[in-house]
């Protein structure tokens, strides 16, 4: 019998029982969007974290210190990472295109009648802007003069720009950030957040003016000129690895601690990006086994139903067999109806799939990326599953006694 | 009774049919001889148990016999696996049951087109399986009822799409099994008329029946007992076609 008679036939096998044929492709209908949209969320997930990664400056190294190495009243700098680090490194290493330093504080922030309370203090360097790609909207950022001689100059946040100041222009007006009074200079354009951290709500300033003005005087002492992080960035054409290992042989010297006892740690952009693939990995290999799950338990429905369909159907098959259907023919039908029915319901399933993706996007504010491999790999699975699941009750159909069937009530 | 110029559709040697295994064992048939010939119409009667429905199963080859031979149209078909019995079954015979076996939900047309779906020589590759079926029915009198689904017909209706289906591969045999038995009399004799028809125009046709007044329209009759035959006479009175009220008054 050619294909297009078997195709034929189970089409009317299905069409004739059109509620149950859709129930039983609901399994698989879905199991398939699930997979689509779960692959879709996650793939999502990544995607922005990959850009709020990126986002952060390319070709950043981060250099952090870690406390566990902290020396109470010794001449040596008293662990973690000093702001004369960043200095050495800026001196002393080739390769890199900038270094900024971080030192942060918390403050009341007033302008005119305004007042802000435990706004992010950020004391930074000059090349702040351009490692950690951050835009001006107006005015300028402070200088290398301005760092040495501890102007009292910020940068505002959008944000926090305008939480100050609403529509009018802070660029020349004064604010006071604790009791300290300082000059407005610029404002960046709006960033977002990247991971935890709020650029626009943070006012920025020379890291001295934080070391001058907002440190304890008793951690001051004991700390030295203590940063959070120095984040380094690489110059083009530069060889990472290099970098790090002349930085790693710099600060351990500076520190005069041993490489395997080190009181810093260096990461690169790479390494979080890394970190962040294999846990978006792992959560789709969960989801894959999830998806994978519903299909078989979509595929066992199939079968289900087929097993059913074939005992109800078994007068049917007798008259089928009497009229001259082989059992060749019988197989094939009831094989082509259950690959039908996985294979449409695959098609339905696609389509639940994207469109469910795209309204989770568009109403649950979850960014989604429909991946083309998970549509594939979905309808394979699905096709997969109906001829393994649709080859017993087929075969089951094929073997029937012709007489036996057609006396069956 | 044998008329040697007619070429034989049926020939069996010695069918023996037995069912079973050791102590329970049951011979359905015990050798069974017969031959029929081209354009007969032959009724074959018997008690429940006579082995009618055995020998109609091997007849219609849908069933191997334990021992003897069965040639079909001169073929030896004793011995064919089940693909190509399920061959000689939609090329060279047709069936009329007594329950009609119509697919439910299925147009008569779609019901009468079956077998031409599992044709596969093509042999009436001219002209459409549509047409070919429409033909058909048109021939059992049902060409306002091609659209029509069994459960919209009466039982006559669908004994007519039945024997339109046992007609479109163009067997060499119609195996009717008790085709009135589902049917009021007088929807009975219009298809036992239908029957006659199909004879006079050449067709052999072996029935199964366990009534009288429907086997008389066979030419010849065979009594079957205990799986064997018990007689094998020609049809005395043939009616052709029948007047009810004598058919009813010679049942009686």
């Amino acid at each position: 019998m050619n294909p297009s008679k078997v195709v034929q036939i189970a089409w009317q096998g299905l069409a004739r029982n059109k509620l149950r044929s859709l129930l039983t492709m609901l399994g698989v209908i879905i199991g398939v969007a699930a997979v689509i949209i779960m692959i879709a969320i996650s793939a999502g997930t990544e995607a922005t974290i990959k850009d709020q990664i990126t986002g952060l400056g390319s070709n950043l190294i981060y250099v952090r210190g870690s406390f566990s190495q902290i020396r109470m009243g010794g001449s040596a700098p008293a662990g973690g990472l000093v702001f004369d680090d960043a200095a050495a490194i800026a001196d002393n290493i080739d390769g890199i295109q900038g270094v900024v330093v971080e030192m942060s504080s918390s403050e009341t922030v007033k302008a005119g009648t305004v007042n802000i309370d435990s706004v992010t203090i950020q004391g930074t360097t000059p090349d702040f802007p351009s490692v950690r790609d951050m835009t001006l909207a107006s005015g300028r950022f402070f200088t290398d003069d301005e760092l040495d001689s501890k102007r009292r100059v910020a940068v505002l946040g959008s944000t926090l720009a305008e939480e100050l100041f609403g529509e009018a222009d802070p660029i020349g007006e004064v604010i006071t950030v604790g009791d300290v009074k300082m000059t407005v200079i610029g404002v960046f354009a709006a960033r977002g957040m990247v991971g935890n951290t709020d650029f626009d709500s943070t006012l920025y300033t020379p890291i001295t003016v934080v070391f001058q003005k907002f440190t304890f005087s008793m951690f001051a002492r004991m700390m030295g000129d203590s940063v959070n992080m120095i984040y380094v960035e690489l110059a083009e054409g530069a060889d990472m690895d290099n970098v790090i290992l002349q930085m790693t042989l710099l600060l351990a010297k500076r520190h005069n601690v041993d490489l395997d006892s080190l009181d810093f740690t260096i990461t690169t952009q790479e390494d979080v990006i890394t970190t962040q693939e294999s846990t978006t990995a792992t959560f789709r290999q969960l989801l894959a086994w999830v998806a994978a799950v519903s299909l078989v338990v979509g595929g066992i429905g199939i079968m289900n139903i087929m097993l059913v369909s074939v005992t109800e159907r078994t007068r049917e098959i007798g008259i089928r067999q009497a009229v001259g259907a082989s059992p060749g023919d019988i197989r094939w039908q009831f094989l082509s109806e259950a690959l039908m029915l996985s294979l449409v319901g695959g098609l339905l399933g696609i389509a639940g799939g994207v469109g469910g993706a795209y309204l989770f996007e568009k109403l649950g504010d979850l960014r989604t990326v429909v991946v083309p491999q998970s549509i594939l790999m979905a309808f394979a699975s699905a096709a997969a599953v109906g001829i393994f699941f649709g080859f017993y009750p087929a075969n089951k159909a094929a073997l029937l006694d012709p007489i036996e069937a057609l006396r069956h009530e | 009774m044998d008329n040697p110029e007619q070429p034989a559709i049926i020939q069996t040697e010695e069918l023996v049919k037995i069912y079973g295994v050791g102590d329970v064992q049951v011979r359905a048939l015990d050798g069974i001889s017969l031959t029929i010939r081209e354009n007969e119409f032959v009724a074959i009667m018997g008690a429940s148990g006579s082995g009618k429905s055995t020998l109609m199963n091997i007849i219609g080859c849908l069933d191997h016999p334990t021992s003897g031979k069965y040639y079909l149209a001169g073929e030896d078909v004793s011995n064919l696996s089940r693909v190509q019995l399920a061959i000689i079954r939609n090329q060279r015979l047709g069936f009329v049951f007594q329950s009609y076996n119509l697919l439910a939900r299925t147009s008569a047309l779609e019901n009468v087109m079956l077998p031409l779906l599992y044709n596969r020589n093509g042999k009436h590759g001219t002209i459409s399986a549509k047409e070919q079926a429409i033909e058909a029915l048109t021939a059992v009198g049902l060409a306002d009822r091609i659209r029509h689904q069994p459960h919209e017909m009466s039982g006559g209706q669908m004994q007519r799409v039945a024997i339109a289906r046992a007609l479109i591969n163009d067997p060499v045999l119609i195996l009717a099994d008790e085709p009135t038995g589902n049917l009021d009399s007088r929807t009975g004799f219009e298809i036992m008329g239908l029957l006659s028809e199909l004879h006079q125009r050449g067709r052999t046709i072996v029935m199964v029946t366990h009534e009288d007044y429907i086997a008389a329209y066979a030419q010849r009759i065979i009594h079957l007992r205990d799986g064997k035959i018990d007689t094998d006479h020609l049809n005395g009175v043939l009616h052709r076609p029948p007047l009810q009220q004598e058919v009813l008054n010679e049942s009686q």
